[in-house]
């Protein structure tokens, strides 16, 4: 079973702290590190290739310097990267992104699945996977929360019936989770549930430090340009705000004086203020 | 400009109309109003009623679009993206709100793609532009640290998902008039692939956090699962649900589902009480545009406490128990 895992390389945002004077976020001097969401993906792909065979190939759309993520990706366990990269991809929306992506995917060629993240925490709309599965008219599954089964019928046997490969799947809807059963090649976007993904192991730190990323863009993919970057994006951004996360709100401190009942009749009297009593 | 009208897609399961759709349409009549175009609810399942289809009237919709079939009972994406894109290409909405449910950030980048239109996720305000008409969609972006506002100026339909209850559903007008048009299934748009095997609801109590009013969130602090009966409890006399930060999960006190969060989910209830939690960043992100957020922590320089409205610093074992004797009396 052949994977492809579109990956994206987002800012580090876990020890970023609030700025107690501004109120937002301090974010100097953060690192790049891959989509957190995406390592489920990542791992789901391993645990995949590990029981099924196939081989995986990460991809991501970014700066030469996204190479990292792939190089990543591949010390934990991922075959092959391919980096999109060109100043005709910059500013693309959600749109023009899984339009690259996917030509991308059409030309890397004989897969069975894609696996992308639920969604990237620096742009987070997860509108890439759907869109890629849209433009390559793929089964779909976005929340996906569990590999139940997968069925890869044996090549030997007859052509004469209509069993195809397929994959069992349930994804999480708001109330429970949904069992669907999806012919390959088909799209899944993951949730944190399906796995937990491993750390590099050495022989892939080695692995991922001799290969060669090949560099894709224009000169060698055949794209329509009208679709690509900011050109090919229906969306503009027109404005950024930093609004104030901090609230300054009432706080009783019932460490000394052990007041418990006082304070806790307070929060009483702001929740009926708000009518929420 | 030949696209016109502000449609809202509206969810039913079992026949059942849920409350994004009404919520939608509180959003939808604003725009509507003020392009002085109509607005449309589309519904598309099985077994949905006249009557309920009413209630969307009352609610703000001139019309609704209503789409029964026993193949369009259960929500299959390429079923519903197809459907849904058929009558884009017919009536030509200038506009196409979603909700950013599991069905809404399913089907809407699908139908996208397929429709050249722009898509912006998970808005949080939505305005039309004095001069040009445009949809300006609002959303919070990078875990809610910023506010990012997009439009698509030369692309029709405008499509955006809007986050569940972050506005109130439009209030009942029983003496609006409307128009229910049934819609026939062409069959040849169903796509056939994928099958649905079955469901599972989740266990325990059943709300699901992003349709909750009142949600009260236990952390790490709360030391075991069993201590969870106390989050329970409170979260009763809202009629809330319960949720947790990641800590709370990884540890098997309460299941994936309750997660709240950066990889977990996003949630706007009117009130949100943390108890034990820390305030992460990826904590906040999932509730920072709660109306109003309680904290109680021991820890009087926790982040939470930036984002609440009213804290308790203190021994939280001795604030909740205090707090659901107080609030049992209130109730009495
Ligand atoms: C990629 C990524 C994604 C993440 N996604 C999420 C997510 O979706 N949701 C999420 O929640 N986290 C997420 N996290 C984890 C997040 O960074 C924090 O680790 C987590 O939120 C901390 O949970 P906590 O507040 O329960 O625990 P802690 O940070 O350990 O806080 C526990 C708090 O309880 C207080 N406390 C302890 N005992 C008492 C007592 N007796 N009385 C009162 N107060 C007490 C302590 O003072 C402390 O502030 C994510 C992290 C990463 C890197
Ligand atoms: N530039 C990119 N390159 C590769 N994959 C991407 C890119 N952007 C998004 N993705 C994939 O799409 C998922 C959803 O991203 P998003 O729609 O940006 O929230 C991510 O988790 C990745 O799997």
């Amino acid at each position: 079973m052949n994977i492809v895992i579109p990956i994206k390389q987002v800012p580090e945002t876990s020890n970023v702290k609030m700025d107690e004077e501004t109120g937002t976020m301090k974010r100097d001097g953060v690192e790049s590190i891959i989509n957190p969401l995406d390592l489920y993906a990542i791992e789901t792909g391993i645990q995949l290739k590990e029981e099924y065979g196939g081989k995986i190939t990460v991809i991501t759309m970014g700066p030469p310097s996204a190479d990292k993520a792939l190089k990543e990706a591949i010390a934990m366990g991922c075959d092959d990267g391919i980096l999109l990269s060109g100043r005709e991809f910059a500013g693309s929306d959600t749109w023009a992104t899984s339009y690259a992506l996917s030509e991308a995917i059409k030309e890397i060629g004989d897969y069975d699945l894609i696996l992308a993240g639920e969604r990237a925490t620096d742009g987070d709309t997860g509108q890439v996977g759907p869109g890629i599965a849209s433009w390559l008219d793929l089964t779909l599954s976005t929340y996906t929360s569990k590999v139940v089964d997968v069925n890869l019928v044996d090549e030997e046997v007859d052509y004469t019936t209509t069993e195809q490969d397929s994959i069992i799947v349930e994804r999480m809807v708001e109330d429970g989770y949904e069992k669907l059963q999806l012919p390959l090649p088909a799209l899944l976007t993951v949730v944190k549930e399906i796995s937990f993904p491993r750390l590099p192991t050495l022989r892939g730190k080695q692995r991922s430090r001799k290969i060669e990323i090949p560099q894709w863009n224009l000169g060698n993919l055949d794209l329509d340009e009208d679709y690509l970057g900011l050109q090919g994006s229906p969306t503009r951004v027109v404005n950024i705000d930093h609004p104030k996360v901090t609230r300054g709100g009432t706080v009783i401190d019932v460490r000394e004086d052990g007041n418990v009942e006082a304070a806790v009749a307070k929060l009483i009297d702001y929740l009926k203020s708000k009518e929420l009593v | 400009m030949e696209y016109n009208g502000v449609w809202t897609l509206g969810e039913a399961r079992d026949g059942e109309i849920k409350e994004v759709s009404f919520e939608l349409l509180s959003r939808g009549r604003k725009l509507a109003d003020k392009l002085d175009e109509e607005l449309v609810s589309l519904v598309i399942g099985d077994g949905i009623t006249d009557e309920q289809a009413e209630e969307l009237i009352k609610s703000g919709a001139d019309k609704v679009y209503l789409m029964n079939a026993p193949a369009l009972k259960d929500f299959i994406a390429e079923n519903y993206s197809n459907v849904i894109e058929d009558l884009i290409k017919e009536y030509k909405p200038e506009i196409i709100l979603a909700a950013a449910t599991s069905m809404g950030r399913t089907v809407m980048p699908y139908i996208a793609i397929k429709t050249n239109a722009g898509l912006t996720a998970d808005c949080t305000e939505l305005d039309i532009e004095e001069d040009t008409g445009n949809l300006l969609q609002t959303r919070p972006a990078i875990g809610g640290n910023i506010l990012a506002t997009i439009k698509s100026p030369n692309h029709r339909p405008q499509m955006a998902t809007v986050r569940p209850h972050s506005t109130k559903p439009a209030e009942k007008d029983e003496s609006r008039t409307g128009e229910i048009v049934h819609l026939k299934l062409d069959s040849s748009l169903l796509d056939g692939r994928v099958k649905k095997l079955g469901f599972r609801k989740n266990e325990g109590d059943a709300v699901n956090i992003q349709d909750a009013d009142v949600i009260a969130a236990g952390g790490k602090g709360m030391k075991k699962g069993e201590n969870f009966a106390m989050i329970r409890e409170l979260a009763g006399y809202f009629d809330g649900a319960v949720g947790a930060s990641r800590d709370a999960v990884d540890r098997d006190w309460i299941s994936y589902p309750y997660q709240v969060g950066l990889s977990g989910k996003t949630v706007t209830p009117k009130l949100y009480f943390a108890i034990g939690i820390s305030g992460a960043i990826q904590h906040l992100a999932g509730m920072k545009t709660s109306e109003n957020i309680i904290a109680i922590n021991e820890d009087p320089d926790a982040d939470i406490f930036m984002v609440s409205d009213f804290g308790i610093v203190g021994d939280l074992f001795e604030i909740v128990p205090e707090l659901n004797k107080q609030l049992a009396e209130e109730v009495k």
